[in-house]
């Protein structure tokens, strides 16, 4: 099963929620830390690095002896990537998603792809989890083709694979959540958490992907969340209350499930929660 | 442009849940005559507190989405074959093939190579963005469409509507509630700024994602100061955070205590200054450390 941990808003517990799981499970499981822009799970699953390998993205590169100027690539791309002012054209890397229209265009065979770096790639092993995370270098706007490259490390040998999304409902959150099997949204019951849960459920409807409702921080609003999912009939699977040692625990990088064993009840349920759902083809909408 | 120079505030954090949009809306309070920008466009949260009424929508049509007629379609595969976002879905023996629009880039390889021309290249409509009035000033906001693309040019549009009425009506400041992260809509918020302030928390998440949304701001050249949330969860860890900040050059806006009235204020739809908590005053000392305006209840 892939399991995808999103939220709309950030700073709910995505993190929180899915290093907890994969310790949970333990031995075997596949934890990909998707949210490339700010990596965090390796904060608290701190393990012995077993790969490291950089990520590119194909981007032109113009043999100014065979180009004559004709401008087509110019008029193709659609990113203003490349740009020709009746010379050879002009490349603007940041800009160039990797189409590769432009040497397909070329009647003259003037462009080829070459590499540009856009991030990295980590393996580590933690105890029998294995923990894969991107790291966007700085400065680089496109998150999705790292967050591919990310999914592209998963191993299909029968194990749960939890995939920690970045916040947001934009392009990076669809390429971590797209062929996941089931989806957990992590919210807290506040304005803020209700709104961007609704983005998020609108999101996953569209994706067509079944889903949960994880509630975070109980206690510190009220029950709007609550009564949203009650109205729209999306399962309530995991409830974790406002306790400032979990506060505190995270701070200092620490798993609830270990620094707080009382802990470790609410995220079995949760597990039995998906399961039950996934079997009995259950409420989620 | 005309008349003195309008300065812009960006709000900003990194890792996501820090507490961007309520100090946003406390600084909306706090400054003289602002306009309000939230660029936080797949996430916008900064209307429940400041509860604009909308005076304009506008729709935000960007790039294009491959649309394959399924009647002219000879199943060849070439658009599949050419496809690199994995956008292309096969149908079947001899079938025809479809774009999955939530996958699709808007790149037009496939419509370029279609040998039978089957493939059409409207418009995408990506989402609305809006201009409305709030009890602090005109405000610029924005809706992305579920699961649309380009949430940069989305962020830029919000931004330069709001430096437009700021240059028009007169206003000196523009206040931009910013996007977690380090990416597109991040880069977008940022560049050719004034200042930037990053809002993180004292955890070992805060601190890391810290570290990389100061190394993109000094990428651009940003000033940028840093104000650590929640300070009193973990003193030790503020110390180390407002060291790395330092080093890193930025400045030090200050500390926010732990407080539930926090998620109070929120509840009500107040901003935190507007209400007796006790961290209205930690606020306070924050904008004013900014150095952008006076704090307008003093005057």
């Amino acid at each position: 099963m892939i399991l995808a941990v999103a939220s709309g808003k950030g700073g709910t517990g995505k993190t929180t929620v899915s290093v907890n799981l994969a310790r949970t499970i333990g031995s075997g499981v596949q934890l990909l830390d998707c949210d490339v822009e700010e990596p965090n799970a390796h904060l608290f699953l701190r393990g012995r690095q077993t790969g490291n390998e950089v990520v590119s993205i194909p981007i032109p590169e113009v043999d100014e002896s065979l180009c004559d100027a004709c401008g087509e690539c110019g008029r193709f791309c659609r990113y203003h990537a490349i740009v020709s002012f009746g010379s050879s054209p002009l490349v603007f890397p940041e800009l160039c998603h990797g189409c590769g229209g432009c040497a397909l265009v070329c009647p003259r065979g003037a462009i080829r792809e070459a590499g540009r770096r856009v991030g990295v790639v980590e393996t580590q092993e933690v105890d029998g989890i294995t923990l894969v995370l991107g790291r966007l270098d700085i400065g680089v706007a496109m998150a999705p083709p790292l967050i591919r490259a990310v999914k592209s490390r998963m191993k299909n040998n029968g194990t749960t694979v939890i995939l920690d999304a970045p916040p947001g409902t934009s392009c990076p959150v669809i390429a971590t959540l797209r062929g996941s099997d089931f989806v957990l949204l992590v919210t807290e019951p506040t304005p803020f958490g209700l709104h961007d849960l609704q983005l998020a459920v609108d999101m996953v409807r569209e994706l067509t992907i079944p889903f949960g409702v994880v509630v975070n921080r109980m206690g510190i609003g009220d029950d709007r969340v609550h009564r949203f999912c009650r109205e729209q009939g999306i399962p309530i699977l995991l409830e974790l209350p406002d306790d400032r040692r979990i506060a505190e625990a995270y701070s200092r990088g620490e798993l609830v499930v270990d620094a707080l064993p009382e802990y470790h009840s609410h995220f079995a349920t949760l597990l039995w929660n998906i399961k039950e759902i996934r079997n009995g083809g259950g409420r989620a909408s | 442009m005309t008349g003195a120079k309008v300065e812009e505030l960006v709000i900003i954090s990194g890792k996501g849940g820090t507490g961007k949009t309520s100090l946003t809306a406390s600084f909306a309070v706090l400054a003289e005559f602002p306009v309000l920008a939230d660029c936080d466009v797949d996430a916008a949260d900064l209307h429940l507190i400041l509860a604009p009424t909308v005076r304009e929508r506008h729709e935000f049509r960007s790039g294009n989405e491959a649309v394959i007629r399924s009647a002219d379609c000879l199943g060849c595969g070439k658009c599949f074959e050419l496809c690199r976002f994995g956008a292309v879905v096969p149908g079947g023996e001899g079938e025809a093939y479809a774009i999955d629009p939530v996958a699709c880039e808007g790149c037009g390889v496939c419509v370029r190579f279609c040998p039978a021309a089957a493939i059409d290249f409207p418009e995408a409509l990506c989402g609305e963005w809006l201009v409305s009035e709030t009890r602090c000033g005109p405000m610029v906001h924005a809706r992305l469409g579920v699961a649309a693309e380009n949430s940069g040019k989305l962020v830029s549009t919000v931004r330069s509507e709001a430096r437009r009425l700021a240059n028009e009506h007169g206003h000196g400041l523009v206040i931009v509630d910013g996007p977690p992260g380090i990416g597109c809509p991040v880069i977008a918020s940022l560049t050719g700024t004034s200042q930037a302030l990053v809002v993180t928390e004292p955890t070992v998440s805060g601190e890391h994602d810290l570290e990389r949304v100061l190394k993109l701001a000094r990428h651009f050249g940003i000033p940028t100061s840093v104000c650590v949330n929640k300070w009193d969860l973990n003193p030790s860890m503020t110390e180390r955070i407002e060291a790395l900040a330092l080093r890193a050059g930025a400045r030090i806006a200050g500390r926010i205590r732990y407080d539930n009235a926090v998620t109070a204020a929120q509840m009500l739809g107040k901003a935190v200054v507007e209400t007796e908590a006790p961290s209205a005053g930690d606020i306070r000392r924050v904008w004013e450390a900014l150095g952008l305006q006076g704090n307008k209840e003093k005057s």
